[in-house]
């Protein structure tokens, strides 16, 4: 399956763009926002002399809008933002979700609401898996949790974009986005994927095509909605992916994603230097969340420590995911620092000696 | 025996949902008749907008991808990008690009975008129900503006041709009419220019088209026809307001 192979050192949000390429995207339209114009400025430099389009759009609106536009051709694309511009975007995510048509928006989260900051935050997490804008829908969407997933994880976006039918999200921060990690870019073969029969090409040799979210008839809509629904739930079986680090004999099971899933694996192993029995659950897909791997792991293990750079949004979908006897907590950080591995380590020790009963 | 008129092979054989006396039927027949003029049904993508302009693909038998509510000629432009060799068209009316699409008209338009749009302008939101729009005249009574257009409150009618014409992105532009025969004649010239200028790769072209809506402004088709004589195009004056002769800018 992977044919070639280049080491490099890179930043993770060049390690998007890269991606792209490689995923035979070829079209990028998006507005500079800190703290992504890597990703714009990388493709500005490289799109051209592979034939492909870079366009610096006059918003997010119209960012989207041309994505929607491109999308609908058959052609792979993307566009990238961060929070407030994701906000922007949110009408035509739906718009593309109703019309059930592929393509990439990459998040690199800053801080919010509002103008808010730009360090690291996970305040985007209820935004990008309850669908975020109008209408009820989903996005698929995948955290990365180091350079080498930016990269992996926007092929694989693209890929299950496609299969769907259905706008794909890679959420990551400017923790992820920012810093320099070894890469590994290795062209991979796409998933045997549909044929896009339904793409607009022009209608020559067959009826025309329609790629439209407005259904007025009677029972239209509920069933166009059905439909979706059975998609999303399509994913739920098939897509989710998620790591467990040390969940074999766990007393106590962290969860935590992207860039804080970082800080919170090295918690788990000064814990375990310290002769503590706990785990890491990442959940890599928040859309569709490993709902089945927190309830099986919860059967056995009575506690779980989610850690959020937020003041709590993932910890509900584990809460809603664990077994009812299963205690939750959270520890959270809104935006502004990030908690380094002793402080969560803390937060650990205290959870951990309620087990100890 | 000769056949002189048909429908032409881009419409589809059902009836218009349009009300009595309205021109959007008029102006979808024109974009039509262009389009079959240049044998490119096959090869022209529609951009549908929010208005009653969205059934557009009902109507046109072309492919046809519905934009959100303003932002027809950014996705045109998203479509055009993807593939250079279609045609590719808006059919937008006057909520949609002048009032919450008007940054992307004129970017589309300022980025020399190669496409074609077709601008219904008929001075109110029809299918909302009649409220003031854009292009609503000073004066003019609508759902939202009950005591007359006042341009203290509510600003001035905004002239879309004439501001895109000013940027050097725009190939045509022009502003037509449908209220009479020739005036109709003239627009069809105009709306088949503009699609011979994107099949020429010349950039942005752009046509106005006055149109009356009836319904909303509480009159009879003809008192509604008679309107567009005499209150719409003083202020909104029919020509061709710029026409770029070769594609010197690319």
């Amino acid at each position: 399956m992977d044919q070639e192979f280049e080491k490099m050192l890179a930043k993770g949000n060049e390690a998007i763009a890269m991606a792209a390429i490689d995923s035979g995207c070829l079209l990028y339209f998006g507005y500079p926002i800190t703290p992504q114009n890597d990703i714009p400025e990388y493709l500005s430099k490289h799109l051209p002399a592979l034939g492909g389009v870079f366009i610096q759009a006059e918003s997010e609106i119209a960012s989207i809008n041309l994505l929607l536009g491109a999308s609908a051709t058959g052609a792979r694309a993307m566009t990238s933002s961060s929070s407030p511009g994701i906000s922007l975007m949110q009408e035509g995510i739906s718009y593309m979700a109703g019309s059930e048509l592929p393509g990439l928006i990459v998040n690199i989260s800053r801080s919010g609401p509002g103008l808010g900051g730009i360090s690291p935050s996970q305040g985007d997490y209820f935004q990008a898996t309850r669908g975020g804008g109008h209408g009820d829908y989903r996005t698929i969407v995948l955290a990365p949790s180091s350079v080498q997933e930016m990269y992996d994880l926007t092929c694989l976006a693209f890929d299950l974009s496609d299969k769907y039918r259905n706008p794909a999200m890679i959420l990551g921060d400017a923790l992820i986005g920012q810093m320099k990690e070894p890469l590994v870019r290795r062209k991979r073969s796409k998933m045997d994927l549909p044929p896009k029969d339904w793409a607009l090409t022009g209608a020559k040799g067959r009826k025309p095509n329609r790629l439209k979210s407005l259904y007025l008839q009677d029972g239209e809509l509920s069933e166009h909605n059905w439909k979706l629904h059975q998609k999303y739930e399509q994913m739920k079986k098939e897509e989710v992916r998620f790591e467990s680090f040390f969940t074999e004999d766990a007393k106590l099971i962290v969860a935590a994603f992207g860039s804080m899933a970082r800080v919170s694996k090295t918690s788990v192993e000064l814990a375990k230097e310290e002769g503590m029995k706990v785990g890491l659950l990442r959940p890599i897909t928040l859309f569709p969340f490993p709902e089945t791997a927190f309830y099986d792991l919860s059967q056995r293990v009575k506690l779980f420590l989610t850690v959020e750079l937020n003041t709590g949004q993932m910890v509900e979908d584990v809460k809603l995911s664990a077994a009812r006897d299963a205690q939750v907590y959270f520890y959270g950080r809104p935006p502004g620092s990030l908690p380094s591995p002793e402080e969560v380590l803390e937060e650990i020790k205290k959870y951990y000696r309620l087990g100890q009963g | 025996m000769e056949l002189v008129f048909k429908r032409p092979e881009c419409l589809i054989d059902i009836p218009f949902h349009f009300c009595p006396g309205c021109h959007h039927g008029i102006a979808h027949r024109l974009v039509a008749e262009a389009i079959d003029y240049f044998k490119i049904r096959e090869k022209t993508i529609g951009v549908a907008s929010v208005g009653c302009s969205v059934f557009m693909y009902d109507y046109f038998n072309v492919d046809v991808l519905e934009a959100p509510h303003g932002r027809a000629s950014a996705v045109a432009s998203g479509v055009k990008r993807a593939k250079k060799d279609r045609i590719v068209f808006t059919y937008q009316g006057d909520g949609d690009l002048a009032a919450i699409g008007i940054a992307e008209g004129i970017h589309t338009a300022n980025r020399g975008e190669n496409i074609t749009i077709i601008f219904a302008n008929n001075g109110i939101y029809g299918m909302t129900g009649g409220q003031m729009a854009p292009t609503t005249l000073l004066g003019q009574k609508t759902t939202t503006s009950p005591y007359g257009r006042d341009f203290t409150y509510d600003g001035y009618p905004i002239r879309m041709a004439e501001m895109l014409a000013t940027l050097e992105g725009s190939a045509f532009v022009a502003r037509v009419a449908v209220n009479n025969p020739a005036n109709l004649m003239k627009a069809k010239r105009a709306i088949r220019k503009a699609f011979q200028m994107q099949i020429e790769e010349m950039g942005f072209s752009f046509v106005e088209v006055l149109l009356a809506c009836p319904t909303n402004w509480g009159m009879t088709a003809l008192e509604a026809n008679r309107r567009v004589e005499e209150e719409m195009i003083p202020y909104f004056p029919l020509g061709i307001l710029k026409e770029r002769k070769m594609a010197d800018y690319l």
